[in-house]
């Protein structure tokens, strides 16, 4: 397992730069309690984790967070990651991203931004966001194009707004963007707490996919609209992260170095940091990201299971926040024994959706999330579930 | 449904390198990473908008010493295009 030879290098490196985020997504997959450890690497730190991971193979670099603009030496950070021979992803709501800045940043050599819009109406957007935004992300949108950037436009689905998808899709084309991508909500972090008001239901889907498969249809490869599957609502799991430990690692502001953004919410693994191990050390010989890869830690049915190649036993952290145990088969595949709980949910949100009205959102916020910070995980899982 | 380029050069959004790490070609794009076989590698580092599916054949055979390639070059642009690769 920790045999070096077979396990293949990163590909993918996550700068999750900061938790701070002028905004308040009631589906963000941060950490419920973020708000509790505030440490973020320095500058310096952030450099010698990007050189790293370049010379171990890793060609995608992206800034994210938390929103990654609250950082100022975010430029600086783009500027060494180009140099560095990294593809320089910027993730960002838009917040922040102020012309000079977004010139600068081109010269710089940033490769491509992606930029968040919660709706095609500003009323949804801003409810979503519990922010004022809708304007200011237009005006963000306008100068990707301006100056020129390949643009992916994300926008996060569910029973608000999975019927709006014509008008999003329409929305992308007049921005120009070269990708849309729809992201049916992943119940991890704020997301999961909030599941039972955000889960559609099934005929919104349906209908929501037809619409894509016109438009798809319509645009050719003009617009690319990827449409990220509810897993809740499939037969067989995702291939989460593409396999534990495989391509994907993620170091969290405070140097948390994770296998995927969720894996924090896992009990019983320590992440390793980045100021006290090399990623050398922390990719191929750490435990935490030895835990997962390959099969000798699957239960059935995954261990016999045919396609087990394929989805991994899907993702460890659904398994655990769904079953209590990571190690179990994510149940969102049929073949596991606790895929009638996942159905379950699914038919709740058919026949009787909790509405806003009986049950508001929470949103991500500083004050919410101290109030998950003293509960530990396991209770935090017992309480959404 | 996308005709083929008559001189076929990458499309803006890709940027394409060689990763020492994965001894290959690599095609970069927003989120995403394409890793390209050898023979992809050759023939996209030489669409560069100037040379037309003719001048790619004949370039190629040239390098490798090889006749016959056209059908195999065609299709493999027909696949680039098709994924937006090549314009």
């Amino acid at each position: 397992m920790s045999d070096t030879k077979h396990i293949p290098p990163p590909l993918w490196l996550l700068a999750e730069l900061t938790y701070r985020c002028p905004l308040h997504c009631v589906f963000c997959y941060n950490p419920l309690n973020y708000a509790e450890n505030r440490n973020e690497l320095t500058t310096a730190q952030w450099i010698d984790v990007m050189q790293q991971a370049r010379k171990m193979g890793a060609a995608q670099l992206g800034f994210s967070g938390g929103e990654p603009l609250v950082r100022d030496d975010l430029e600086e950070l783009i500027g060494e990651g180009h140099r560095l021979g990294y593809y320089t992803n910027l993730i960002t709501s838009g917040v922040g991203l102020t012309e000079p800045r977004i010139a600068r940043m081109k010269e710089l050599g940033l490769d491509h931004i992606q930029l968040s819009f919660q709706d095609s109406t500003k009323e949804m957007n801003d409810f979503l966001s519990s922010t004022k935004t809708f304007d200011l992300k237009s005006r963000v949108a306008k100068l990707i194009k301006q100056y020129d950037y390949p643009m992916v436009l994300n926008v996060v689905l569910h029973r608000y707004n999975l019927d709006h998808v014509g008008r999003i899709i329409e929305m992308a084309i007049e921005m120009g963007v070269e990708y849309l991508e729809l992201a049916n909500t992943q119940y991890y972090g704020w997301g999961m707490v909030n599941r039972e008001q955000l889960m559609p239901t099934r005929e919104q889907l349906e209908r929501a996919e037809a619409v894509v498969n016109e438009y798809r249809a319509k645009l050719g490869n003009k617009v690319r609209i990827l449409f990220v599957v509810p897993d809740y609502f499939e037969e067989r799991p995702k291939a989460c992260m593409n396999g534990w430990g495989s391509v994907f690692l993620a170091v969290a502001a405070d140097g948390a170095a994770l296998p995927c953004h969720a894996a924090k919410s896992l009990p019983g693994l320590d992440f390793p940091n980045v100021t006290s191990a090399t990623l050398q050390d922390i990719w191929y010989k750490s435990d935490a990201f030895n835990r997962y890869r390959g099969d000798a830690w699957m239960k059935e049915p995954c261990r016999s299971c045919s396609e087990k190649d394929k989805d991994f036993g899907g993702c460890r952290c659904q398994a655990y926040a769904l079953t209590g145990d990571a190690e179990n088969a994510d149940p969102v595949c049929s073949k596991s024994p606790h895929h009638g709980d996942v159905k379950k949910i699914v038919l709740q949100a058919q026949v009787k959706p909790v509405t806003v009205a009986e049950k508001p959102l929470i949103y991500r916020s500083d004050a919410n999330s101290m109030q998950y910070a003293s509960i530990p995980i396991k209770d935090i899982r017992d309480k959404v579930t | 449904m996308n005709e083929l380029p008559v001189k076929p050069k990458l499309a803006r959004l890709f940027r394409m390198q060689w990763e020492e790490a994965q001894g290959a070609y690599v095609l970069l794009y927003p989120e995403g990473m394409v890793k390209l076989n050898q023979s992809a590698g050759e023939i996209l580092k030489r669409c560069d908008g100037e040379r037309d599916l003719a001048a790619l054949v004949s370039d190629l055979e040239q390098s490798f010493g090889a006749t016959g390639l056209e059908p195999d070059v065609k299709g493999f642009l027909e696949v680039a295009t098709e994924r937006g690769w090549i314009v």
